[in-house]
């Protein structure tokens, strides 16, 4: 099952945190937000993915499943 | 202003149907008055199959299929709650005040209907605190109902909730019967898994629940009599800005939009643009709007939507960019504040607007670039109906920018669309 990031924007304080350990898949906007790519994780950044995971400071970054083609 | 004009003489076949019984300036329709309109209240089995098979969709902006809704709910594990939104934070919209304020009971009936058939005991009524005559009017109806054991099974509950833009969210509207504030919430689930107190809720605006009430005495064939067999019924619509009449009309969907202005006393002068379906909606010139019929299937192309049914004239005079920095900065100031690119976005595209309209200079490719940045990043869809609004701005006043840019808009400016508060 393919996975996707996904960001709780109530949780989300745009500590930017993301965006240095995924930068393949988030970026951050104007006022350090992230901006995801909804592109499925590859197997090989499902481990980074996972690792930003765990070091959001609000615990804001989610690991979704990829339902949606984009 | 006033909305007395809502009771005024059929279109077409069938109409009025929710608004059914009412004279300029009557009061309220009593429980007699509502039963003696509309004939014996209905039973609550089978409502939910008449429903699907009317095709109703909820009327409070988002047009979800009202009979999915009821299912989904049904269901459910757990004992459903019923959530009866009469929020309506939208101030260019007041036909849910109209509703509760005028005839009170058919929304009353709805949301007990709907509660015996998903099997739900408990129904809430949200109703804007501030709407002082609509929650007199509705405790008044509370009170004939208990009286006269008009619900059984089912208890009616009253909920005054803050006013505000987002309080109607239905995840800020659970939030607020629970005794929280009015903030959407981070979803999924969504209410109608768990909502109030965990509950499996059916929030639904207050005209569809009117509108069930219909559907369960006269089933979908009469429903389906007006409208399209993709959007079927009619529909309650807020007429506002440079009209004769403002007010609530209901009319059939599919209906053009001619038609419903020539109902509310037609335009006064020229219309400069049309706003159709209120601040998370599009504004639309009136070339594209001449001969445009009120379904969303026609409005797409134009890039509009019925939304909850809000049209609103903007005079030829008026600045159209103007309207729209000022509608922004409102719109920017109802975020709930809990999400980045709303606290930060709207405000920012606000700001890009009253650049423009004020002549300070090119904002349009930050403006561009924003709006695109902050469609789908709420946890809800405040952010993506201020974006709609200011992304149909920025091009239907297009002629309107490159005038202020060479500070030569003649326009008439100040507040015309109303920030805060209804337009009652």
């Amino acid at each position: 099952m393919s996975k996707r990031i996904k960001v709780n924007p109530i949780a989300c304080d745009g500590s930017g945190l993301c965006a240095e350990l995924l930068p393949e898949r988030i970026r951050l906007d104007d006022w350090g937000y992230p901006i995801v790519d909804p592109e499925p994780l590859t197997s090989e950044l499902t481990k980074h993915a996972e690792r930003a995971v765990d070091a959001c400071p609000k615990m804001a970054l989610l690991l979704a499943k990829a339902a949606r083609a984009t | 202003m006033t909305s007395a004009a809502a009771h005024e003489s059929a279109l077409d076949y069938g109409l009025p149907r929710l608004l059914a019984g009412l004279r300029p300036g009557s009061g309220p329709l009593d429980l007699d008055t509502h039963l003696a309109v509309h004939g014996r209240q209905p039973s609550s089995s089978g409502l939910i199959e008449l429903v699907s098979e009317s095709g109703l969709r909820g009327r409070g902006g988002a047009g979800f299929p009202a009979g999915r809704k009821l299912e989904a709910v049904a269901s459910a594990r757990r004992r459903p709650v019923v959530l009866a939104n009469g929020a309506e934070g939208e101030p260019v919209s007041f036909k849910d005040k109209t509703l509760l304020r005028r005839v009170p009971h058919l929304v009353l009936e709805g949301a007990a209907l709907a509660a015996a058939a998903v099997g739900a005991r408990e129904a809430f009524v949200a109703v804007d605190r501030a709407a002082y005559e609509e929650v007199e009017v509705v405790s008044w109806a509370l009170d004939q109902r208990r009286a006269r054991r008009a619900d059984r099974g089912v208890t009616l509950r009253l909920v005054l909730v803050p006013s505000g833009f987002v309080t109607g969210e239905e995840s800020a509207l659970v939030s607020v019967v629970e005794g929280g504030p009015a903030k959407p919430r981070f979803t999924p689930p969504r209410p109608f898994e768990k909502g109030i107190r965990g509950a499996p809720t059916l929030v639904q605006n207050v005209e569809t629940l009117a509108h069930m009430a219909l559907v369960g005495r006269h089933g979908p064939g009469w429903f389906r009599a007006l409208g399209t067999s993709e959007e079927p019924g009619s529909a309650l619509f807020t007429v506002s800005g440079a009209i004769a009449r403002s007010g609530v009309y209901e009319a059939a969907l599919g209906t053009p939009l001619a038609t419903v202005l020539a109902q509310a006393g037609d335009v006064r002068g020229a219309p400069g643009a049309f706003l159709l379906g209120g601040y998370f909606g599009s504004w639309v010139d009136p070339e594209a709007a001449h001969g445009l019929a009120l379904l969303d299937s026609e409005l797409a192309p134009a890039g509009a939507a019925l939304g909850a049914g809000a049209i609103v004239v903007l005079p030829e005079a008026a600045c159209g960019l103007d309207q729209a920095a000022r509608v922004m900065r409102y719109l920017a100031a109802e975020s709930a504040g809990q999400c980045g690119p709303c606290v930060h976005g709207l405000g920012a595209v606000a700001g890009a607007l009253e650049s423009l309209a004020n002549g300070l200079g090119d904002s349009r490719a930050h403006a561009a670039r924003w709006l695109e940045e902050i469609r789908g990043r709420g946890a809800c869809r405040h952010p993506d109906g201020a974006v709609r609004f200011a992304e149909s701005a920025l091009t239907v006043f297009r002629d309107e920018v490159n005038l202020h840019l060479r500070n030569r808009c003649g326009g008439r400016r100040g507040e015309f669309l109303p920030t805060g508060g209804s337009v009652r």
